[in-house]
């Protein structure tokens, strides 16, 4: 067995990235910043690579490329199709589905569960995430159980990887079919009682004393797609008090239907629809990791997590960086007094602050 | 308070009538009646400080507001000089010594005895410009030289405490002892009598002077990195803002300090069981003095009084204010809280290493959650000067309002004893009753008796006063309308919101509580400054004055008018505390913070809403009071 086919998510970290890809080198990296996260396992794109080649994938996607235009996209559909079609009767090696198994076996030992329920994701390697996220390279199924539908959903990921958008951005940013690879994060699923995002920043006004989390009841999916309408809460960063609460009336939410097994869309029942779906403490406590995890990176951040439906325990499921005002240039508040009483005189008259919005 | 662009738009009413939108108003202070059987209720006070005539057009457009805050009741006549000092003694320092740009004097008068304020701003930009470099230089020196100026203060107060306790007022005797005679002085106990009434108006009037030099700066201070921080970090809670001030070796946490030690030193001494034992605190004193060692705890409570018993049970402006070294009460009944705390090992020590490390903490957070390297350098200057004025703002009330003024409220006694001795009056604390005027008249009536040993008017004097009390009794009843005159476009005045409480959202609430609209409605919740974080559920106590805080009992919220510094003690007891009155800067908002209690200040009904024994909650966060009932 060669062993770099998976890797536990305490040894990924950034220096890993090429191999585990960024969702599962943040996990690793969460984790060595001390944070709780659901234990998992990298497939990495060793593993990727080998099938692709022992399965003659390289050379027909470079086939399908060298014809199609990445615009076009009927022959892109086309391109897609038959190549998915292929990745889905390849067989897989067995050193790579020995790895998996024995790594999948190795979590759901230490859980004390054998069929111990997975979520199955990509973890794309591209270097720009967000436009991997556009290139439709994050695949998530959850809910999985057992070896086989392990690597079932495994397969599942890496056909994803063939979808016409993916086809398309590596077509245009002409990247070399042999470089283009991806990983696969198995990780233990959380049964969220409640889950959401969290912005170590005030997303309204780019305050960074300030940390905004959204939640909603059962899995997070709900707000990630902004399928519900979350309940708010606005939380000061240096004194961890909760300042503004918004509770909406949320009508949905994702969470495991038991008897067909899989995660479906259900109605919120009437008394749980307007309660808030986290407490304050809960509140503070997340507040209180995204101050950790903002230190541990030095910069702001937007988190997923969820609560654990049993223990009440706080997981985060992913870490990246705040985008939208880390990159924006934030002018200077005041205007540069050469003295403190410059100011005060400047707030006597009412004239403290450029923005002049004082009511 | 943005009133009118200029001096002349004031007096000119047609000019400023316009520019108000709305034609709402608050009662005409023309237009207001006296309660039945106080009518000639205006012979207490000096005509200035009536509404009248000749200011009729100026007063009419001003926006006046009660200011209960300061004097919930009807103003004693003779207590009327505390209003009386900073009527001149502040607004000088606004008006001719700083020139603060935009701010115009704070007018007071009274109606029915309630004592009514207006301030007044500036908003003509080449008005305000001509000001600027006046008050830039005169500020600029007292900013810059702030520490020297402070050690300065705090000797001139001492020295003026000092000079006021030296004053006595004696019984004028049958006749001048032969000392007199053969000193050569050649002064007689009747010129002293009035030589020292007057010395003791000049010093109350020269300690109102220090009150307010160094003290609207600080405020000023203080406010500019309250802004500062509140348009950086929209949401900020001000008690936070507090907080990166400090306040952790204030003079005002003096007092309950010493009491902390004299608790752990009656464990010591094994005198604790005597003072718990009981209720009165002469009781308590006589039974330490029987015990082994109690003198030694008796001298150790000697050595604290001075001064720290010079502490006012309420704000200490009012004579009924007393302190502690008049009325022990309340320190025994904190200390005995102290020694069953101790006995049952619960520390009872403030923590204020950890409180000056939270302190430093927060501060340096917020410095880096801003955006630029400038705007960080902005925070940091800001900051050190507010904290270098913090400890003056706090302090000075233990000087002011305190020391001084409780010795100044018990010299007054001292002379009412004169007179009550000569028959001028049934009761010493009569006094109160004359205004320093009236009072310097039935002193030179006193003299002319003495002096010709023909009959003065003692029934003259003890008549009025009589009637007085009548009208006072009435003045009572009445309940003063939250506001007169014309209502304020905008409430930007900074006294007018830090101290009193006062924003365009409550004069809002005011006019609809007027026009029987909604405002306060019966929604059981009452809305106030959020003063102290945290949120509190119990039975509400509802406090009037001092002599009622005996009352309170172990876990209530205490629900109350204002409350003074010296009221910390009952802060150990209860669970939350509710003020009617204050800003987050106000004293009960403070001692909150201190003792960790959830406060709602400046509810403007509380005490009025709530009734003892109802249950409330007072969420110091959100700075909103339930009543759950």
């Amino acid at each position: 067995m060669n062993p770099s086919f998976t890797l536990p998510f305490e040894q990924c970290d950034a220096g890993e990235i090429r191999s585990v890809g960024g969702k599962c080198a943040s996990l690793g990296e969460l984790l060595r910043a001390g944070l709780t996260v659901p234990p998992g396992f990298a497939v990495t794109t060793d593993a990727h690579e080998l099938f692709l080649e022992s399965s003659d994938l390289r050379a027909r996607e470079e086939e399908v490329l060298e014809r199609i235009d990445h615009e076009d996209v009927a022959a892109l559909n086309e391109g897609s199709r038959e190549l998915r079609a292929l990745v889905e009767r390849a067989p897989i090696p067995d050193e790579v589905v020995t790895a998996v198994t024995q790594a999948y076996g190795e979590l759901a030992r230490r859980a004390g569960d054998e069929s111990l329920p997975v979520a199955v994701r990509s973890s794309a390697t591209a270097e720009d995430m967000s436009a991997a996220s556009f290139a439709g390279q994050l695949q998530t199924y959850l809910w999985i159980r057992g070896e086989d539908d392990v690597v079932e959903y495994m397969r599942r990921c890496w056909s994803g990887f063939f979808t016409p958008e993916a086809i398309s951005y590596r077509k245009r940013m002409e990247i070399p079919p042999e470089e283009a690879l991806m990983s696969v994060a198995i990780q233990r699923m959380v049964d969220a009682r409640t889950a959401g995002v969290m912005f170590t920043l005030n997303p309204v006004n780019g305050d960074r004393s300030k940390i905004m989390i959204e939640s909603t009841w059962g899995l997070g999916e709900a707000v990630v797609s902004g399928e519900v309408d979350p309940d708010r809460f606005l939380v000061d960063k240096v004194i961890l008090e909760v300042l503004e609460r918004t509770i909406a009336a949320k009508q949905v939410e994702y969470r495991l239907d038991p008897v067909r097994g899989e995660v479906v869309s259900a109605p919120v029942d009437d008394e749980r629809r307007e309660e808030a779906s986290l407490s304050d403490p809960e509140v503070i406590a997340l507040a209180r990791l995204g101050k950790q995890i903002e230190k541990h990176y030095g910069r702001p951040m937007d988190v997923e997590w969820a609560v654990d439906a049993t223990q009440g325990e706080l997981f985060l499921l992913q870490a990246r960086a705040e985008t939208v005002w880390s990159q924006r240039e934030r002018p200077a508040l005041v205007e540069k007094k050469t003295s403190a009483l410059d100011y005060v005189l400047a707030d006597l008259l009412g004239r403290g602050q450029k923005a002049g919005d004082k009511a | 308070m943005v009133v009118s662009a200029t001096v002349e738009d004031v007096t000119t009413t047609g000019n400023a009538a316009s520019t108000n939108g709305s034609s709402r108003r608050f009662p005409s202070p023309f237009g207001v009646d006296a309660p039945p059987g106080a009518e000639d209720w205006r012979r207490l006070y000096p005509d200035y400080y009536l509404f009248s005539d000749e200011r009729r057009e100026y007063e009419e457009e001003q926006f006046w507001f009660f200011d209960g805050m300061h004097n919930p009741e009807p103003v004693y006549p003779f207590d009327a000089i505390m209003p009386e000092s900073w009527w001149v003694f502040l607004n000088q320092y606004l008006t001719r010594v700083w020139q603060v740009p935009p701010t115009l004097g704070i007018d007071q008068r009274l109606v029915n005895g309630y004592l009514y304020v207006s301030p007044t701003t500036i908003t003509d930009p080449d008005v305000i410009e001509e000001r600027v470099a006046v008050f830039m230089e005169r500020a600029g020196f007292y900013y810059g030289n702030w520490d020297e100026l402070y050690e300065k203060w705090v000797g001139k107060a001492e020295d003026c405490i000092a000079r006021l306790r030296e004053l006595t007022f004696e019984p004028l005797p049958e006749l001048e002892p032969m000392e007199m005679v053969e000193s050569g002085r050649g002064l007689t106990s009747g010129y002293d009598l009035l030589a020292n009434y007057s010395r003791l108006l000049e010093n109350m009037h020269e300690m109102a002077n220090y009150h307010f030099e160094l003290h609207m700066l600080g405020y000023g201070a203080i406010m500019t990195f309250s802004d500062f921080c509140k348009t950086a970090f929209p949401g900020i809670p001000d008690q936070t803002i507090a907080k990166m001030l400090g306040g952790v070796e204030l003079l005002l946490f003096r007092p309950d300090d010493e009491l902390r030690k004299l608790a752990r030193l009656a464990l010591e001494l094994g005198v604790a069981d005597a003072i718990t034992a009981h209720e009165k605190p002469d009781d308590a004193l006589a039974a330490v003095a029987e015990l082994e060692r109690g003198s030694e705890w008796l001298d150790a409570l000697e050595a604290a009084k001075e001064p720290w018993f010079w502490f006012s049970t309420g704000p200490g402006y009012c004579h009924q204010h007393r302190a502690w070294i008049d009325d022990m009460r309340v320190p025994f009944s904190a200390m005995r809280g102290y020694i069953e705390k101790l006995q049952q090992g619960i520390d009872i020590d403030r923590p204020l290493g950890a409180l000056v490390g939270e302190r430093e903490r927060i501060a340096t957070e917020y410095a880096e959650a801003l955006p630029t390297e400038e705007d960080r350098e902005a925070f940091q200057q800001v900051l050190a000067l507010a904290r270098q004025v913090y400890p003056l703002v706090e302090n000075h009330n233990f000087y002011v309002e305190h020391w001084h003024h409780s010795i100044f409220w018990n010299k007054v006694r001292d002379l009412g004893k004169v007179l009550q001795g000569a028959g001028f009056l049934e009761d010493s604390e009569d006094i109160f009753l004359l205004h320093r005027y009236d009072l310097y008249e039935a002193i030179f009536d006193l003299l002319t008796g003495w002096a010709t040993t023909n009959p003065s008017r003692p029934e003259y004097w003890r008549t009025e006063v009589a009637e007085r009390k009548q009208i006072m009794e009435k003045l009572r009843t009445w309940a003063p309308p939250a506001a007169l005159g014309k209502p304020p476009e905008a409430v930007t005045e900074a006294a007018t919101v830090m101290l009193w409480g006062i924003t365009a959202e409550t004069v809002e609430q005011w006019l609809s509580a007027q026009d029987g609209g909604g405002g306060e409605g019966d929604s059981g919740e009452l809305k106030g400054f959020a003063a102290s974080p945290g949120v509190a559920e119990g039975p509400a106590r509802v406090i009037l004055t001092v002599a009622e805080l005996d009352q309170v009992r172990t876990d209530e919220i205490l629900v109350c008018p204002i409350t003074a510094p010296s009221w910390a003690p009952v802060f150990s007891r209860i669970q939350g505390a509710v003020s009617d009155i204050g800003g987050i800067m106000s004293h009960a908002a403070i001692v909150s913070r201190e003792y960790g209690l959830p406060a709602v200040v400046g509810t403007g009904f509380g005490t009025k809403r709530i009734k003892t024994g109802q249950r409330v909650r007072v969420d110091g966060n959100t700075g909103v009071v339930t009543v759950l009932d």
